[in-house]
């Protein structure tokens, strides 16, 4: 699991351990159920990682341990070289719904992690920053828009830009694009890329989507079930910046192949 | 012909067949005109049992009779006559009867809402005490309190607090599971997520539990003033019964609903300032 260490290709995650999971293993106390089963898993800075596999094999309970949402049973959690034992700024997520207040603007959306950390002086002082930040997403002209009048991709683009005014050290994103139609989709997905680059942001993706998690990897976290753990980790060595025409090369395609055949392995669906 | 392909049954002479998109009667009127309809349909209907004489002018007043006497009644309310007193006195009981329900229906609810305890040891209480029939409370009220208004505020607000808990406590559960995890990773403290989050998130089902109380608050003062006397206008329509005066009691009820709309039109545009964001539902009770 900590193979992954020389890379030829660009783009790779050649960058410092961000965050470091050693040995994680997570059982439910309420019924005694092994949810995920001796975890290891490096994320480097600027590389973008997916998780993928069947339900129930663990990857939202993963996603929970790593935001510090729920503790682990077992193993240990760093981010930045500090234990995660809670909730952190240098944590930014992003879920499948958008979550935009429908009482705020778009830019007092964004700036909501900064009042709910900083208070209301703070926030203000941020406005500037999600201004440009709605700039970047393509949202300028939105900002004193509220929720209502968004399109579903406008309100993911407007939370994208709430995840980053904290400028968090690891982006955590539970299937943020899942609720768009296909069209919408890959334009975001290639929208994140591009944002993620800009940013050197480091990522990390649940998905049900190989094809998604193709795409947009750097390396792909193969999960399977009863008890949740890893199966494998592949690498995905196409060139980057990534394009939507690379989805019809015979590399993308054995690549989903190999994926598949790994989730197949993995008992029933 | 190339530029039309797959379109050969396409020709000149169906060029005027067009198919219209029919519009239903009563979606191309105005809702006043509706309404207006409906009301002179009710006057009318009203009019005709009364003039005909199918039923006695005693139990049933004619339209006209109401009117002339809600003239009279209008006047005196006026001029400052004794029945404005009587409806400044059973105004006042549905302000404060409201104001405490308002209160103690929104502790209540948050208590219930928001806390593991409030909703494992008090919610039963309050759904026992809920599926009384709280109108027999009256006596009590009247016995701890006495003839005067505070035994009026009391029933008005008893009966008004439990639609506003119900209200309260369900507004406080709207909030998705995506919301809380959000708070939950913006290190937001429980009373943060409460009032930045849950309850504006709740803000329609609070309103609703409102509504159902104002209109219960009234119907709570009145039932105290015909069960425990006083000099408001409850006690009028007693009295106007009891002398078989029924155009009096009709004219009477009648302003005493405007007093209701008052309250409930006012909670609504309180709602619509306050929860901007709620798309409008028009004509729905819980709008």
């Amino acid at each position: 699991m900590s193979a992954v260490l020389a890379h030829d290709y660009s783009g790779a995650p050649v960058g410092a351990p961000v965050y470091e999971l050693t040995h994680v293993s997570k059982t439910y106390a309420r019924n005694s159920v092994i949810a995920l089963e001796d975890v290891s898993l490096t994320l480097r800075k600027g590389s973008f990682t997916s998780v993928i596999g069947s339900s129930g094999c663990g990857k939202s309970t993963l996603l929970k341990i790593m935001a510090g949402l729920i503790p682990p049973s077992k193993g240990r959690v760093i981010l930045q070289e500090q234990p995660v034992t809670g909730p952190r700024r240098d944590i930014g997520m992003m879920f499948q719904q958008a979550t935009l207040f429908p009482w705020k603007t778009a830019v007092e959306n964004i700036v909501l992690p900064i009042e709910i950390r900083d208070g209301k002086a703070a926030a203000k002082k941020a406005l500037d920053k999600a201004y440009e930040l709605l700039d970047i997403v393509g949202l300028k002209g939105f900002e004193n828009v509220y929720p209502n009048e968004l399109s579903g991709g406008m309100a993911q683009r407007a939370s994208i830009c709430r995840m980053l005014i904290t400028e968090p050290a690891v982006l955590l994103l539970d299937e943020p694009f899942s609720a768009l139609d296909e069209l919408s989709r890959d334009m975001m997905n290639m929208e994140l890329q591009r944002i993620c680059r800009e940013q050197n942001a480091t990522a990390f993706l649940v998905t049900h989507s190989i094809q998604e998690a193709v795409i947009l990897s750097d390396e792909i976290v193969v999960m399977k079930p009863r008890p949740g753990r890893i199966a494998e980790i592949v690498e995905v060595d196409l060139p980057r910046p990534r394009t939507l025409d690379m989805m019809t090369t015979p590399k993308f395609g054995e690549i989903v192949d190999h994926i598949r055949g790994q989730l197949d392995k993995g008992e029933d669906m | 012909m190339t530029d039309v392909p797959n379109n050969g049954s396409y020709n000149a002479s169906l060029e005027d067949t067009v198919w219209v998109e029919e519009v239903a009667f009563i979606d191309s009127v105005p809702r006043w005109i509706a309404m207006t309809f409906v009301f002179l349909v009710f006057i009318g209907t009203w009019q005709l049992v009364t003039s005909l004489g199918m039923v006695s002018p005693i139990i049933l007043p004619t339209p006209w009779e109401t009117l002339q006497d809600m003239i009279f009644v209008g006047k005196n309310l006026l001029t400052g006559g004794y029945m404005l007193g009587s409806l400044w006195i059973t105004i006042k009981e549905v302000i404060y009867g409201f104001a405490l329900a308002i209160a103690i229906g929104f502790s209540l609810g948050v208590l219930v809402g928001e806390t593991a305890f409030g909703e494992k040891a008090v919610m039963p209480y309050l759904v026992a005490i809920d599926t009384m029939p709280k109108v027999a409370f009256a006596p009590l009220f009247v016995a701890w309190l006495g003839f005067g208004i505070e035994s009026k505020v009391a029933l008005a607000a008893f009966i008004a607090t439990f639609p506003i808990v119900v209200g309260t406590a369900a507004g406080l559960h709207a909030a998705d599971d995506n919301a809380r995890m959000l708070f939950k990773t913006m290190g937001a403290s429980r009373w943060q997520t409460l009032v930045k989050m849950k309850l504006p998130t709740g803000l329609p089902q609070i309103f609703t539990g409102l509504k159902i109380g104002a209109v219960g608050v009234m119907a709570g003062a009145i039932t105290g003033e015909f069960l425990g006397g006083g000099k408001g206008f409850g006690e009028l329509i007693r009295v106007a019964a009891s002398q078989l005066n029924t155009p009096r009691v009709f004219s009477l009820i009648l302003y005493l609903s405007f007093v209701g709309l008052a309250l409930y039109l006012m909670v609504q545009w309180t709602q619509r300032r306050l929860v901007f964001w709620q798309k409008e539902t028009v004509g729905r009770y819980d709008g």
